[in-house]
């Protein structure tokens, strides 16, 4: 397992110099921006990555509600990998956000505008942090039906973010949209993108994994100690 | 004939508002506060508090619900009712819907009580249809305290709830502030269609009730 772990990484790494060196000094600068338009290579990945963990979080809270009371052991597992995939896919949302801002900073002059996408993009990370911060305060095992409840209404409430936030600004349209990148990209500039998308999926999948291993040791832990505690009692109280 | 589960519920928390009026007072001092605060810190002409009133009394009437919600099931804790209500055979969702209509009429009778005091600060008269409003309100309200009443029960047993409850909430309710603000500013400056907005909150309104009346059960027995 360990073996693999370090494989993995390996090839992770390697992959993101590649993608490092396609992206920066292989494909062609682009026709309106310049060099600046390099760190859509960044700015992609995270949003897939943050899709990817966010679906993935969903599925396994509805996994937990759905076995919590039959099958424990899945519902743990199923419990830690929502964990993970939910602190990773925050992660990847606050590179996207950053990584836009930067861009928006240097083609738009403007750190942030209230556009449909951006405002959505904040909404859901800020939906998300919420999850994690109610995964900190509730305690025990209650706190991950909560959760797992929570994980839902998050996900379910990020089209109609989505919605909203496109209807707000088709009435009032931005100053500055109009030039956002995706609508369409040179077949030449694809081999960074590829790269890229593949490196920094890989390097989520493995944090997430780290983090995932270290969930759910602590849950399993958390759980054994509360049959020891049960069953101390149980012989003091004489049963 | 035995009245329908969520009616008893309801009856019950009307019967408790009505003995000790908590919730539908601090509501209402703190939404006078919220609106007297604002008025001050900005100052706003006429012209501008038509574009901003609606966003101030749907964020003051927001800021407020949650004071009260923290209450909603905090007031069963004592004396382990909740606990009573959980072993009673009626179905979780009916609790849900009885304690979601008590306090959405609780937050409604704040708005009707507020929203003359509020025409009378901000100098307000309504350029487009003032009757809408009436639509309007009760559908935010609604998409409000649904998720609210949800998600004060979900805090309700970890630490620091009332803390806990806007953090969780508001985020969840963006997209209904951003309906109700809209479809009220497009009301009083007359500009803009306030029709999509109003679906638009029709839905949510729908949307979340519906998963809040299937998950409430999950959240209500969770162990």
């Amino acid at each position: 397992m360990k073996l693999w772990r370090w494989l993995w990484l390996a090839v992770t790494l390697g992959v993101l110099a590649e993608g490092f060196h396609v992206a920066m000094y292989v494909v062609p600068p682009d026709a309106a921006q310049g060099n600046v338009q390099r760190i859509f290579y960044y700015h992609i990945p995270s949003w897939a990555g943050m899709g990817l963990f966010f679906a993935i979080n969903l599925i396994c809270s509805l996994v937990y509600l759905a076995v919590r009371n039959r099958n424990h052991a899945l519902a743990i597992k199923a419990d830690s990998l929502a964990v993970a995939s939910a602190e990773m896919g925050v992660v990847f949302c606050l590179i996207g956000l950053v990584t836009g801002s930067l861009w928006g900073r240097a083609v738009w002059g403007i750190w942030w505008t209230w556009d449909a996408r951006l405002t959505s993009t904040l909404v859901l990370w800020l939906i998300y942090v919420a999850y994690l911060l109610l995964r900190r305060f509730a305690a025990g095992p209650q706190m991950r039906t909560l959760a797992a409840v929570m994980a839902i209404f998050g996900y379910v409430d990020v089209p109609i973010v989505y919605m909203s936030t496109r209807w707000w600004r088709t009435q009032h349209p931005g100053p500055v949209f109009g030039g956002a990148p995706g609508s369409g990209i040179a077949p030449s500039m694809m081999p960074a993108v590829w790269w890229n998308l593949a490196g920094w999926l890989m390097w989520g999948i493995f944090v997430a994994s780290l983090r995932y291993v270290s969930q759910y040791r602590e849950e399993v832990k958390e759980q054994e100690a509360g049959l020891a505690a049960l069953e101390a009692h149980e012989i003091k109280a004489g049963r | 004939m035995r009245p329908a589960y969520f009616l008893l519920h309801l009856k019950k928390d009307l019967h408790l508002e009505w003995r000790s009026k908590d919730a539908i007072n601090s509501m209402l001092f703190f939404a006078l506060l919220v609106v007297v605060l604002f008025s001050l810190a900005f100052d706003p002409t006429q012209d501008a508090s038509r574009k901003i009133a609606g966003g101030i009394l749907c964020v003051a009437t927001m800021f407020a619900a949650v004071s009260a919600l923290n209450q909603a099931w905090a007031r069963e804790l004592r004396n382990q009712v909740l606990d009573a209500l959980r072993m009673t055979p009626a179905p979780g969702a009916a609790m849900f819907l009885g304690k979601a209509i008590a306090n959405f009429l609780f937050v409604t009778v704040v708005e009707i009580v507020l929203a003359p005091v509020f025409v009378v600060f901000y100098n307000l008269h309504a350029l487009g249809n003032a009757w809408l409003l009436a639509l309007v309100l009760p559908l935010g309200t609604w998409a409000l305290i649904v998720n609210g009443v949800f998600f004060a029960a979900l805090s309700i047993r970890t630490r620091n709830r009332e803390l806990l409850l806007p953090l969780i909430l508001f985020p969840i309710f963006i997209p209904a502030l951003l309906g109700m603000v809209m479809s009220a500013t497009a009301i009083l400056t007359g500009e803009g269609d306030p029709a999509m907005w109003i679906k638009f909150l029709a839905g949510y309104d729908v949307a979340f009730t519906t998963l809040c009346m299937m998950l409430f059960e999950v959240i209500l027995h969770a162990e």
